[in-house]
């Protein structure tokens, strides 16, 4: 008996037999120049219902703290930032992560065209439970992460990482596709962008 | 657990009962102008859609016609970066295969992330014939199941219900299979999405093995991509220990970079937003992240059989948008389950037959539910032809019947007109019978056009199937022949 694998293989090369591989593939067009990319970029995470704030890089602890308040929080090894009160993952079990309220990372990069923020779960981003698991997710993004359009991201990341695109706090359109923010997720997403 | 299409009836019967409902037609009708509108709003702000459109067409296309060079570059891929690739032809060994990792890890439940694949293969009943439970965890499919119930669209399965009915679904099973909901439970969206993450939490942290999708699978580097909304798909693919997806094989395509057009095409096509909220994309095992066992069943299940058809072939670039369903007028008013199958809606109507045949009524009499408008071809992110395909899969479906033994009575009615047609004399003598049987028609019918030109409503006989839905015009009392013969021409 031959195997599916031989099977399938061969019933597609038998169904292309006389299919000319060759197609031209037209280049994706880009987007026009949107100016100011970092404007836009806020502009579309805010469309998601998602919060942003702006600060220095002097300011970025305070500010972070405050968006916590009394929360307890959960931080990658690699954040390099102190935050009061938040523990470092250290291998946490999932029940473990859902007794904490949130999670502060930092990203690889944003989005301005789509509002989008993908981590690629380097140590300044930790594993991809960390970011899921507790419910108000604090991102930091730098504005010099921020590129304009899906294919500068695309040529950006690194597709052998694990990547996690984000665009807003998880969302449905199942109830009369009326979206409705926050199933599964983080149902906030306070984004802290440093100028 | 759930409902099953197996034995439904052709669809001019079901599309009957469906037509029957209001409520189904208003939950419809408000639905997919929902959706319509955002799509509209977010494809009109991208100024070079159309080209948009045929770098997606061509990413998909390219991949499919070297396919056999791609899925043996994706299971290198696939391998290196540790997961396992399974093969399978059919519907029964995927779902076997899936049973058996599933035993082989000692659990008794999956956790599910919405998957167009595993509902096409009956994954779910197959496991809960081996003992294995499978929890929906997208919103809509959790509706679906827990009222059991079928799917409806690509996209939004539970589409027909709305909020009263999901709220009495959710108040009447949720205790049944795991926490259930609050006893104040109102229709509120919101309340009602809170209700579903309630439940579905403690299912997700105790999860040993999930199952998905994927709605790509990049060949060079391994990568699967899953796109979602609601965050249960994250939850699937990163908390269980092992993971197992299953993946047509006609959602390759080649590089990394393809992914581009796709990412781009496909939210603004299927939810109408710039993009989905959540994006997970994963190569193999990521040590200390996520399950560090992954298998890969990549599935045939008819989609060789529909690579073979040279206008078809098209029909398997689809990325399951759903953007066709939403603007069908046929879909609008039937629904989804009238289809018969997971896939309903105008790539229903090509996808079924080309993937199972046109052997059986049902699946036979799919590419005539619709009327060739073209709004599908329009909307579509990869350009897939439907008009073209489906009447091709008309002319299938007409060649399949050539040796039956009695031929039907359209078929007696082409050839009664390829003889008369034939001679000039036969012609004639058919004109003047025409002509009688409009005087005849003009005299008793009841039923008059626009226009003021009288119609036989439903004729009996053979012909009865034709007029049932359709007003036949009264032949003119005289023929055009005539017409020359007593005018000289129109001279007289
Ligand atoms: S056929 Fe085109 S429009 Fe319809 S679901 Fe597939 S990709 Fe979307």
């Amino acid at each position: 008996m031959t195997s599916a694998r031989d099977d399938i293989l061969a019933a597609v090369r038998s169904a292309l037999a006389d299919v000319s591989p060759a197609v031209s593939v037209p280049a994706a067009p880009r987007a026009p120049d949107r100016g100011d990319l970092v404007a836009l970029f806020v502009e579309r995470v805010e469309d998601y219902r998602a919060v942003v704030t702006r600060c220095t890089s002097a300011e970025l602890g305070g500010v972070v703290a405050e968006v916590l308040g009394a929360r307890t929080s959960v931080v990658p090894p690699g954040l390099e930032l102190e935050v009061p009160n938040a523990v470092v993952d250290d291998a946490f079990t999932a029940d473990q992560l859902d007794a904490i309220d949130a999670v502060v990372t930092r990203a690889r990069v944003g989005i301005a065209e789509t509002g989008t923020i993908v981590l690629d779960h380097q140590p300044d981003q930790g594993r991809r439970a960390i970011s899921l698991v507790p419910d108000l997710h604090v991102c930091i993004v730098d504005v010099s992460q921020v590129v304009a359009d899906v294919p500068d991201a695309i040529a950006l990341l690194d597709p052998s990482r694990p990547l996690t695109w984000i665009s807003g706090p998880s969302a449905t359109s199942d109830i009369e596709l009326n979206r409705v923010e926050g199933v599964h997720g983080p149902r906030t997403l306070h984004v802290v962008l440093v100028l | 657990m759930s409902g099953t299409f197996v034995g439904m009836p052709a669809f001019p019967t079901a599309a009957r009962a469906a037509l029957g409902d209001t409520q189904l037609r208003r939950n419809l009708a408000h639905a997919t102008q929902t959706i319509r509108d955002k799509r509209a709003l977010v494809v009109a702000e991208v100024e070079d859609w159309e080209d948009l459109r045929l770098a997606g067409a061509g990413v998909k296309e390219a991949a499919l016609r070297d396919l056999a060079t791609h899925l043996e570059t994706l299971e290198a891929s696939l391998t290196r970066a540790g997961a396992t690739v399974h093969w399978a032809r059919d519907a029964a060994e995927a779902c076997a295969i899936v049973a058996s990792i599933t035993h082989a890890h000692g659990a008794d439940e999956v956790a599910k992330v919405k998957s167009m694949a595993t509902a096409e293969i009956g994954l779910n009943e197959a496991l809960e014939a081996e003992g294995i439970a499978a929890w929906e965890t997208d919103l809509a499919e959790l509706i679906v199941q827990l009222g059991d119930d079928l799917p409806s669209h690509i996209l939004v399965p539970a589409i027909h219900r709305n909020r009263a009915e999901i709220r009495e679904i959710f108040q009447r099973r949720m205790g049944d299979v795991g926490k259930a909901a609050p006893a104040d439970l109102s229709d509120e969206p919101a309340v009602l999405a809170g209700a579903a993450r309630e439940h579905l939490r403690e299912k997700f942290l105790r999860a040993k093995v999930a199952v998905s999708g994927a709605n790509f699978a990049v060949a060079d580097t391994g990568t699967l991509v899953v796109v979602e909304s609601e965050g249960n798909g994250r939850m699937c693919l990163t908390l269980p220990e092992v993971l197992v997806s299953v993946v047509g094989i006609e959602k390759v395509v080649a590089t990394w970079a393809d992914l581009d057009p796709m990412l781009r095409l496909l939210p603004r096509s299927s939810t109408g937003e710039r993009m989905n909220p959540y994006t997970s994309t994963w190569s193999g095992v990521s040590p200390g992240d996520g399950p560090q066992e992954v298998h890969v069943v990549l599935l045939d299940n008819g989609r060789t059989r529909a690579l073979a058809d040279d206008v078809g072939r098209q029909a398997l670039r689809c990325i399951r948008c759903s953007a066709c369903l939403n603007v069908c007028p046929v879909y609008e008013r039937v629904g989804g389950h009238a289809y018969g199958s997971v896939y309903p809606g105008p790539i229903g109507a090509i996808l079924n037959p080309l993937l199972n045949g046109v052997s059986d009524e049902q699946t036979a009499s799919l590419p005539y539910a619709s009327s060739l408008c073209g709004a599908c071809f329009e909307v579509c992110p990869v350009r897939i032809d439907i008009p073209s395909v489906l009447v091709d899969q008309r002319a299938a479906v007409v060649d399949s019947h050539r040796n039956d033994r009695v031929p039907s009575a359209e078929a007696l009615a082409m050839k009664a007109t390829a003889w008369a047609f034939s001679d000039s004399r036969r012609l004639a003598w058919a004109e003047r019978a025409s002509g009688i049987a409009g005087r005849v028609i003009t005299r008793f019918s009841r039923t008059t056009l626009p226009g003021g030109r009288a119609a036989s409503g439903r004729l009996p006989g053979p012909a009865a199937g034709w007029t049932g839905a359709r007003d036949l015009p009264a032949p003119p009392a005289e023929s055009f022949r005539e017409w020359w013969d007593r005018t000289d021409g129109g001279q007289r």
